[in-house]
């Protein structure tokens, strides 16, 4: 878990979840233009919660593991792509 | 003066709301409400912001005993809090947790005293008994003008939708525990979630799931039977998730159009029958189905619709007076009738429903915007989401402080994607802007070739 959890992991996650976003909500953003640490809701990219369960889907499907909202981990997680990439890196099962 | 109890339930021991620490009594409940009433104050507007199903059932009553009435506006963007402001004086929040409310005066819903859950027997609190035509709640919809239209709700109207609603789901013979994946404020998910539990005897979870694995835990939490209350959207990535379900007794949805796929899926995978409501902010609720039995709706007891040319008005039982229905509706001998889609200015995405003619005007509000339209593609399918594409003519503006302002003004779920940028809008000579115009620069501009 650890070693998933590597910024080394997570940085090489980056790209392949921008790319899964970009893909699922049919944003015209290039993935790379994603910026890691910017937030995914409001300035961002404007998500919202619709997006939110759109990606949640693409997510169970690829990583295979179910995104739960325990108190406020549901804004945490989609904080930012990075924040994102993170969560998937410590939950993925495949 | 004529009045009617706060709740149905006969009993103070029978359980109200399930939350993640345990069962909450309705005795618990309405000491909780006598306890919370003594921290408002009398009179006045309620905009009870509670997130938790629970906090806001509690709130809400606790309103009706000092004698107030609760606000639902569909959107809490600071445009729409400050507009609340100037209208509705002595004005206060209810919050349960983070929430922007400017600086609108504000009670945070306080830690409950452990006193009112104490296991020993409880003084014997009667019923509180409701003026019936005491105005309990004001719900907002946006109007044809552009503007949210307030609509009155008086308590015994409300207590009557609850009912009838109860009496055509069967929940009056068998209350079920109710889990809703929609918010309380907003008229579905305020009908169906406490109203039902309210006057229809059923008890409710007091969160609101979100991702399919929060539903399947929170109906897990509740005894049988359970009825899920959910959109065509939910639903929708409910069963896409392939996750295990717990028993599901009963499915209700509503906001939007359901396909008779998506309902039969549901039917098969749940073994629940799948119930489908009718209704507007206007109305109230008028009618369900059940999707797979047929296109035709059957109206709630008590509810008539009559009809005038092309116009159909809702009136008797629970609705406010004489109500005229945006949908065209044909209506069947035997007092069904059969839904033939929305007048085109109404957009209704992922449940929530504003209107064209909104929207724009919040657009041609923003600094810098020249001339704007908001446009609605034509539809994929009907459980998917289509997304508001703008055209907007803001010389020296970009596209994104234009979608920043924007933000400001209207719920996220209609900010356009995309908001294009052009120089001049395709008006005709009268200044409208027909529809196949703006169809082909749709084509031309944003031609989305994926989904």
């Amino acid at each position: 878990m650890s070693e998933a959890n590597s910024p080394a992991n997570i940085e090489a996650l980056l790209p392949e979840v921008g790319e899964l976003i970009v893909t699922a909500l049919n944003l015209d953003v290039p993935p790379a233009d994603i910026e890691p640490d910017a937030p995914l809701f409001g300035e961002g990219l404007g998500l919202d919660s619709i997006d939110v369960l759109e990606i949640a889907l693409v997510i169970s499907k690829k990583y295979g593991f179910q995104l739960k909202s325990d108190n406020e981990d549901n804004l945490r997680i989609f904080s930012s792509l990075r924040a994102l990439s993170t969560h998937i890196a410590s939950q993925r099962t495949k | 003066m004529n009045t009617i109890p706060l709740l149905a339930h006969g009993d103070l021991d029978a359980v109200f709301a399930w939350t993640p620490e345990g069962p909450i009594s309705v005795g618990d409940y309405l000491a909780d409400a006598h306890w919370l009433a003594e921290r408002l104050p009398a009179t006045g507007y309620l905009l009870n912001l509670c997130h938790d199903r629970y906090r806001f059932a509690v709130g809400f009553a606790a309103g009706l005993l000092r004698g107030m009435t609760s606000l639902q506006p569909s959107s809490q963007s600071p445009e729409t809090l400050r507009r609340l402001q100037a209208e509705y004086a002595g004005l206060v929040c209810l919050c349960d947790g983070a929430a922007d409310t400017l600086d609108l005066p504000r009670l945070d819903f306080p830690e409950t005293p452990t006193v009112n859950r104490k296991k020993e027997p409880k003084p014997k609190t009667a019923i509180p008994q409701i003026p019936v035509d005491h105005l309990a709640a004001i719900l907002f919809t946006s109007g044809s003008t552009g503007l949210p239209q307030a609509q009155r709700k008086t308590w015994g109207k409300l207590v009557a939708n609850g009912r009838s609603e109860a009496i055509a789901l069967g929940l009056d013979r068998q209350p079920h525990a109710i889990v809703g994946t929609v918010p309380v404020q907003h008229s579905y998910g305020f009908e169906s979630t406490f109203l039902l539990a309210l006057h229809g005897g059923c008890a409710f979870w007091a969160g609101k799931p979100f991702y399919p694995q929060d539903i399947a835990s929170a109906l897990a939490a509740v005894p049988q039977p359970r009825l899920l209350v959910t959109t065509p959207f939910h639903l929708s990535a409910l069963l896409s998730a392939e996750i295990e379900l717990p028993p599901i007794d009963l499915l209700l949805s509503a906001t939007a159009p359901l396909s008779t796929t998506l309902a039969a899926e549901a039917e098969a995978r749940t073994g629940a029958p799948l119930h489908e409501i009718y209704g507007s902010t206007e109305s109230g609720q008028l009618a369900t189905r059940r999707t797979t039995a047929g296109a035709a709706w059957t109206p709630l007891p008590g509810v008539r619709l009559e009809q005038d040319g092309d116009d159909t008005v809702a009136c008797a039982g629970h609705v406010e007076g004489r109500v005229a229905l945006s949908d065209l509706i044909e209506l069947l001998p035997d007092q069904r009738f059969l839904l033939h889609g929305r007048h085109a200015d109404l957009v209704n995405i992922a449940g929530k429903r504003t209107s064209l003619a909104y929207l724009n005007h919040q657009l041609s509000a923003v600094p810098g915007v020249v001339d704007g339209a908001f446009f609605l593609p034509d539809e994929e399918g009907p459980d998917g989401i289509t997304r508001l594409t703008a055209f907007v003519v803001a010389p020296g503006l970009s596209a994104r402080q234009v979608s920043v302002e924007l933000r400001q003004r209207i719920d996220a779920i209609f900010l356009p994607r995309p908001l294009v940028l052009v120089d001049e809008l395709p008006r005709n000579s009268t200044g409208k802007l027909p529809r196949a115009e703006l169809q082909a620069l749709y084509a031309e501009k944003v031609s989305h070739g994926g989904r």
